[in-house]
């Protein structure tokens, strides 16, 4: 079935939310092309899961391509109109199952040499995307806080490499109740800012949870961790199971299959399932966990607040062993976890400097329990160094 | 709206819906030019020129009868900023000091295929972009260098070897081509095969066997246990209890790798030898401090087969070795990605690489930074060694004949 023969009935198997966004723009839907649209459908199939600033984007990328004449959509898809596309892909179900489509498609355009085509296409229309529909600008600068090196007394290599040119480093703060501080001005703010979804915390260890913020952590989610595990193990013991099939099976996964979905918010419930289903690492190592959930959090809810902490994660064993989910307690690797979170700081600042507002945005990332922080923002200098006493307080001043 | 690309069979995601519009080729020639810059500077290597054509065999004064040339793949995927940018050499202190003063270095090898690791080393062994399936347990679709090398020489089956980390890549050896294919091909080892097959998956050993970090679930089985053992004993003149014992001296699967790769230079001597590394693989893992760990262990060990290779009184002087990556990791720059950790985005770093060369009839203390392709490879071997690698697509590289 191609995009034009698409009919408002067949998309009642979507959530009522989605449901009710898609069939509004049938007719603009139906002038798209099929390696463009399943993309698409791929977001608005899940647009009642989705944080309020991920279903805005949805709905006004909707309006606008409603809004375009036939000449500017030719213009605007052009590049996606040229990719050649399998008997195969235009007979599969791409409306009741977008995701599934998107993977194989992934697999086709990689396998007809297209990738780089569709590459420039996919550019190219969020370049005219974000001209015609310009992000939202935050309703405060976004602050970004990350603590590492939980559980480590001593380390050899500099901390923060990465991030001391884009800001200044202090070797003299005062670490007495350092978290506490943090957490607390966290919570200041999202009083101050009451957005939903809008302050978070997320914590590879555990968490100390707060109403105020939405908060994500992985010791919470152990017994959804354990089962998801033990449904692995049971699916690549099957008979003719291979990877492709398990990633369609995880996909397939909801909160409820992991023992979640009691706590009466379905957004987050379907966002921590996806963490575990659809990242790589993150039901094994806590750093990786703790990473990729932030990124996915800033790329997704585009918070105005984000203390991620990073705790120790299990010494490297084989796979299998790590994902038997013994009781026995996991040896842990506080060293190199501090090493991976030292990464993942980075990482969370370049996320956080891709959200609209970049430019008022503040990070402070500190070694916690120690003496070193590094703060980012607009009124702090680049490249500097500060061997003099302050509080964290003094930095999250300085950065804010 | 994000858009979601994941390498052929991979079944993971990148995205793609941010960023601004880039040239690969510009950021392909900056990366080129970065590398050669460092090394130049801390290498003290020149750049090298037009070179006049002219006979590697004269020049190294051995019979190409003689000749032998071992690849090892740099293989797991590394980017720049963790090896030739300046802030990644503290992690390939033996390519940098010791190998590439020795070699000739290309800047700018570029791999315009599939970024999985299985099909890409693949088609760096077919000189043909191969598009099988990443994750399947099927043959190349296009002669392999081992069949080529094998059949225009006329050479026994015990002269090409592969010796390859995973359980995936155990039909590299050969192909399906109808004009090749079964017989014609290299002899592959599995050393985890092997070491499962030695001590039936015994706890002592867990930390070698671990396998397929692109989809860590999952790891496909290959059977002939028996057969496994019978290469060991009668090939390798490995006893089950010496082959155990050494195992358990060994801290990764590479390492294990190289231990196999010593033994068959000593006991077979092929002349074509294939080596293919998978521990900086890690990186799917998402744990940043496992990845430059893999690096480092990569670097060792690459200059401990280097130096295998000038004591073996088989290899020493008539061996020409190759080190190249079989492609790179996902840029920190492209938001599609989660940088260091996956090569899903098919971006000019994940797809710009290296290679060096060194050893018999090769210069050494050159950069040359033109644009060349990973199927390349192919072809400069046959030339070297004297067969035609005829349905291969890419083209000898004249610098190295």
């Amino acid at each position: 079935m191609l995009p034009s023969d698409l009919k408002p009935e067949q998309f009642n198997g979507y959530p009522p939310e989605a449901r009710k966004l898609v069939t509004a723009y049938v007719a603009a839907l139906q002038r798209l092309p099929l390696s463009f649209l399943p993309n698409l459908l791929r977001e608005a199939i899940e647009y009642d899961f989705k944080f309020p600033a991920e279903r805005r984007a949805l709905e006004k990328e909707l309006a606008n391509l409603s809004s375009l004449s036939a000449e500017q959509m030719k213009d605007w898809l052009l590049g996606f109109a040229q990719i050649r596309l399998s008997f195969q892909l235009e007979h599969s179900d791409w409306v009741d199952a977008p995701g599934q489509f998107v993977e194989q498609l992934s697999s086709y355009l990689w396998t007809t040499h297209q990738l780089d085509a569709f590459r420039i296409a996919a550019l190219a229309y969020a370049d005219r995307l974000r001209a015609a529909v310009p992000p939202e600008k935050p309703p405060a600068p976004r602050l970004g806080i990350t603590v590492i090196g939980q559980g480590v007394a001593t380390h050899d290599e500099p901390l923060f490499r990465k991030l001391r040119p884009h800001g200044a480093y202090f070797s003299g703060i005062q670490p007495e109740n350092g978290l506490e501080l943090l957490l607390h001005a966290v919570a200041a703010r999202a009083k101050a800012h009451p957005v939903p979804y809008g302050h978070w915390y997320i914590d590879g260890g555990q968490a100390a949870y707060d109403p105020a913020l939405t908060c994500v952590s992985y010791h919470a989610l152990e017994p959804a961790r354990a089962v998801l595990s033990a449904k692995i193990r049971a699916q690549i013991e099957r008979p003719g199971m291979g990877p492709e099939a398990l990633r369609t099976q995880l996909a397939q996964l909801r909160p409820a299959d992991l023992g979640l979905g009691l706590g009466g918010d379905a957004v987050l419930d379907r966002f921590q399932i996806k963490m575990l289903t659809e990242g790589s690492g993150t039901q094994v190592f806590s750093t990786t966990f703790a990473q990729w959930t932030a990124r996915e959090a800033l790329r997704r809810a585009q918070p105005l607040t984000l203390l991620v902490r990073f705790a120790p994660r299990q010494r490297q064993k084989p796979m299998n062993e790590m994902l038997s989910a013994g009781h026995d307690v996991a040896e842990l690797d506080p060293l190199g976890s501090l090493i991976d979170a030292d990464m993942g700081a980075y990482y969370n600042w370049l996320n956080l400097q891709r959200l609209p507002g970049a430019e008022q945005s503040s990070f402070l990332v500190w070694f916690e329990g120690h003496s070193e922080a590094l703060a980012i923002g607009p009124s702090l200098p680049r490249g500097t160094k500060s061997d003099a006493a302050f509080s964290l307080e003094h930095l999250l001043s300085w950065a804010s | 709206m994000s858009f979601h690309i994941s390498p052929q069979g991979a079944k993971c995601r990148a995205r793609l819906a941010s960023g601004r519009a880039f040239a690969p080729v510009e950021l392909a020639r900056q990366l080129a030019w970065s590398r050669r810059e460092f090394i130049r500077s801390a290498a003290g290597v020149a750049l090298g020129g037009f070179l006049p054509p002219s006979s590697l065999i004269a020049r190294a004064g051995i019979p190409v009868s003689k000749r032998k040339v071992v690849v090892i793949t740099f293989g797991g995927g590394a980017r720049d900023q963790e090896t030739f940018a300046p802030e990644g050499q503290e992690n390939i202190p033996h390519l940098m000091r010791e190998l590439i003063p020795q070699s000739t270095f290309f800047t700018q090898v570029v791999n315009r295929g599939i970024l999985g690791h299985y099909v890409a080393t693949a088609s760096l062994a077919t000189g043909v972009y191969e598009t099988i399936n990443n994750f399947a347990s099927l043959p190349p679709e296009h002669p392999t260098v081992f069949e080529y090398f094998r059949k225009d020489l006329k050479r026994p089956a015990s002269d090409a070897w592969v010796v390859a980390p995973s359980n995936g890549f155990n039909r590299i050896g050969e192909s399906s081509h109808r004009s090749y294919g079964p017989g014609l091909g290299a002899r592959v080892i599995l050393p985890k095969h092997l070491l499962s097959a030695a001590t039936s998956g015994g706890t002592d050993y867990e930390h070698l066997l671990r396998d397929n970090y692109e989809t860590p679930f999952y790891t496909p089985e290959v059977g002939g246990s028996e057969f496994a053992l019978q290469q060991l004993g009668m090939m390798l003149k490995l006893s089950v209890d010496d082959f155990k014992a050494h195992a358990r001296t060994l801290s990764s699967p590479d390492e294990l790798s190289v231990y196999i790769v010593r033994q068959l230079m000593r006991q077979l001597a092929p002349s074509l030898l294939w080596i293919t590394m998978h521990d900086i693989d890690i990186a799917h893992s998402g744990a940043y401090s496992l990845y430059i760990d893999g690096i480092r262990r990569t670097d060792r060990l690459c200059a401990d087969l280097w130096k295998t290779i000038q004591s073996e009184p088989e290899y020493a002087g008539k061996t020409t070795l190759f080190i190249l990556p079989d492609f790179g990791r996902d840029s920190d720059d492209d938001s599609g990605g989660n940088g260091f950790q996956h090569h899903r985005t098919g971006d000019a770093l994940s797809r710009t690489t290296w290679m060096m060369a060194l050893g018999a009839g090769i210069r050494e203390g050159v950069v040359f930074d033109r644009s060349m392709e990973s199927t390349d490879l192919v072809p400069t071997l046959g030339s070297m060694l004297g067969f035609s690698a005829s349905l291969a697509q890419g083209k000898p590289i004249p610098e190295l004949l």
